[in-house]
């Protein structure tokens, strides 16, 4: 404002309204309730599965505290069966599913070098639907005593089997904040799914063939297919509960020839390709980090497709490995123990094919790349332990024993969680504009890892001593009182690397050195734009030639057009 | 590049097709498992009028559609109203075959499996066939009051496949439940 310009008629301008300049809370807020970008919902997406991931990280450290010596009183058996229940069922539909959406929501428009998603205003609603059903499920704890003033958080296993959950045996409504909750995370799974697919397949710009699309927005294609294929299930089974709990009907009832069987067969459908639509996207973030940090492309980028998309097709016929042990026929369970273990060699085929990718590269020990090294070496020991639980023989001796809680945290905590701390620190440049900080990254990796191994690993132990899943306590002098300890003492550490990754996110954000557009020298679309990407991403939509569209901007005498 | 809007359709399609299989599935199941009566073929007679409706505004809403592609926004909303009025009759037909079924016959979701499994099947294909006779109004409505742009075909398009949809179901299911469960 130039004083020489100001006389008495000059109007200091106003705000739209009180409190909406730039940057105040309500402002900031008001964008985030009405936000249709897809970067925006994606970070939010993301904040809310690291919140829930904090709480339900909380439940099992109380479950631990609990199991961590016989005869403990510290947790009373009710409190406890809510406790794993909550856990569970949080960490799948409230961190998990949240976690991988955020990363497709945020990334697969900028990789393939789109301005949003195919149907932004879907995709808010998938949100917020994911986001309220988080609300409902915790809100058990407050709402569901009801009329019988029985019933708190639901305690029936996060698979909540029939006929536990039958209204007879299961009062008050703590099952039926369960079951809302997940009917409408899947109504908003399904959603977003579907944004997904079409953006994938009709929003590419021009020359990125499917042949020539990053390896991460293929792998999350193979998700979206998954969810809308297997969360109906899912929908079909909290439909019939309900109608079983308050219609009188017998889905699962077998005092009038309903089967208790059937609600498994009907969850373990949606149950088990649920498991690989969470860890395929940890194998989107490998397929991205991997090459970049060992400076070579990914090797067998063709079959790496191929076996994604068998994966995705033998995991819909594997689910009854899950019921080896309700007696089914001698041909069923031997059908599901050989489709069990075909399903491991295209897991296989991938693994071998990050690998090769590493071996001649130039490796590059940044935090993105020491998390996928963590993953590689975690999940196959974790699908080690699952093709052993796959013989239905050995799973007669393990099945619900601590055998089976060590395989799964094995392939979810080892697996799916170290590449979302790879894709976290990977991205968080692109995302928010300033580098992690590597001293910080360091210690959370050290420290958890040692809290991770610590606590599951004697598990297998403990399984393999008749250790039953479930149990809020036990007696001294069956052989598995060291393992637990053990085993409740790397959550100390566990704890610990998760503050100093909070931290981190934290401290690096106010503090962290400003990051360029493409810090980490990568080849996919997103690096093509500033750090944050503004509203719009691409001033021009870019043109691909390669797989590897920015490795052809910056070496355009040897780009890779010449020899794909 | 496909477009967003018929692949978008497909999708759902699909994700409607599992749901309703899963019911498909318990339906079968429980064939003849019922411990009590009434059983399927006491009181289950196969619904002509009401299937002949509902495959017929298949067809009038492929009519419906050509004559919009004419350019005769006359036919299209004639033969778009006789498409909802067909299905309105599907509708009314299943809700007095279900009074008869709950009041004569006594067949309830609480009575035994049968029931359970046919409200349930039934029950999900009516619902979505008041989803797309709701889709349908709309659609006369809006055009009826001019506000239909005369270049959004592919929405129309996309709500007429969503219907052929709904036919299918039927096909599907009024075979399983009225012609092959009639015999337990």
């Amino acid at each position: 404002m130039n004083p020489e310009t100001l006389d008495d008629n000059f109007q200091i301008p106003a705000p739209e309204r009180i409190g909406q300049e730039r940057g105040s809370l309500t402002r900031i807020v008001q964008e985030m309730v009405f936000t249709v970008d897809h970067k925006t919902l994606g970070l939010m997406y993301i904040a809310s599965g690291l919140l829930f991931f904090v709480v339900s990280g909380l439940m099992a450290a109380m479950i631990r505290i609990q199991l961590s010596v016989p005869r403990n009183h510290f947790l009373d058996p009710d409190v406890f069966n809510r406790l794993f229940t909550m856990h569970g069922t949080a960490m799948v539909f409230l961190v998990g599913m949240p976690i991988i959406f955020g990363f497709a929501n945020y990334l697969v428009p900028l990789m393939i070098g789109a301005r949003d998603m195919a149907f932004p205003r879907l995709n808010a609603f998938g949100f917020w639907v994911f986001f309220f059903s988080g609300l409902l499920l915790y809100f058990s704890y407050l709402g569901a005593p009801g009329l019988y003033a029985a019933g708190s958080a639901p305690d029936v296993g996060w698979f909540a089997y029939s006929p536990l959950t039958a209204k007879a045996f299961s009062r008050g409504h703590s099952t039926d904040y369960w079951t809302l909750s997940l009917l409408l995370g899947g109504i908003g799974s399904i959603a977003t799914s579907i944004n997904i697919i079409v953006t994938a397949l009709c929003l590419r710009c021009k020359g990125m063939l499917l042949v020539r699309m990053p390896l991460f927005v293929w792998m999350f294609l193979v998700v979206a297919f998954l969810v809308i294929i297997a969360m109906p299930p899912l929908s079909a089974c909290q439909i019939m509960l309900i109608l079983d709990r308050y219609c009188g009907a017998h889905f699962f009832d077998t005092q009038a020839g309903g089967s208790a069987v059937l609600w498994q067969h009907f969850f373990w459908i949606f149950g088990h390709p649920e498991v690989y639509i969470l860890i395929l996207p940890g194998f989107a973030v490998a397929s991205e980090v991997i090459p970049v940090f060992s400076r070579k492309p990914i090797f067998g980028y063709p079959v790496m497709v191929a076996a994604s998309v068998m994966i995705g097709f033998i995991s819909l016929g594997v689910w009854a490995h899950h019921m080896f042990t309700v007696g089914m026929t001698s041909i069923g369970n031997t059908f599901f123990a050989i489709s069990t273990l075909l399903v491991a060699i295209p897991t296989g085929i991938k693994i071998f094919n990050w690998i090769g990718t590493m071996y001649g590269g130039k490796l590059r020990f940044e935090l993105p790349m020491l998390f996928c090294l963590g993953f590689l070496f975690q999940f196959l020991i974790a699908g080690l332990t699952g093709v052993m639980l796959a013989i239905a023989p050995f799973d007669w001796q393990l099945s619900d024993s601590y055998f089976v809680v060590a395989h799964f945290h094995y392939v979810l905590i080892g697996g799916l969680l170290y590449t979302i701390f790879a894709g976290l620190y990977y991205w968080y440049p692109k995302a928010l504009g300033k580098m992690p900080d590597f001293k910080l990254g360091l210690w959370h990796f050290i420290l958890f890892t040692a809290g991770f191994h610590l606590t599951f690993f004697p598990q297998h132990l403990s399984g393999f001593l008749g250790m039953p899943r479930r149990i809020y306590t036990y007696d001294a002098g069956r052989g598995w009182d060291l393992w637990n300890l053990i085993s409740s003492i790397g959550v100390i550490f566990q704890a610990v690397g998760i503050l100093f990754f909070v931290f981190n996110l934290i401290y690096s954000y106010v503090k962290g050195k400003k990051a360029g557009d493409d810090p980490w020298d990568a080849w996919s679309l997103e690096w093509s734009t500033t750090s944050p990407p503004p509203a719009y991403n691409f001033e021009t939509i870019p043109e691909v030639r390669s797989r590897r569209p920015l490795w052809d901007l910056k070496h355009p005498d040897d780009p890779d057009w010449k020899y794909e | 590049m496909p477009s967003t809007r018929k692949v978008a359709v497909i999708s759902l399609i699909l994700t409607e097709s599992a749901l309703f299989s899963v019911f498909l599935v318990a339906y079968l199941f429980y064939m003849g498992k019922s411990l009590n009566r009434p059983f399927p073929s006491e009181v289950l007679t196969f619904p002509v009028f009401a299937t002949v409706a509902l495959l017929s505004s298949s067809v009038t809403i492929v009519f419906s559609e050509m004559a919009l592609h004419r350019g005769n926004k006359g036919a299209f909303h004639l033969w778009w109203a006789v498409t909802i009025a067909l299905g309105a009759y599907f509708l009314w037909f299943t809700g007095t075959e279900w009074h008869h079924l709950i009041f004569t016959d006594r067949l309830t979701l609480a009575t035994n499996v049968f029931g359970t499994t046919f409200y349930s099947l039934v029950g999900l294909h009516a619902s979505h066939v008041i989803i797309g006779l709701f889709l349908l109004t709309l659609i006369l409505v809006l055009s009826l009051l001019g506000k239909f742009p005369a270049d959004h075909t592919e929405h129309i398009e996309m709500i007429s496949w969503y219907w052929h949809f709904v036919d299918a179901i039927w096909i599907i299911v009024v075979t399983v439940v009225y012609i092959i469960s009639v015999r337990y």
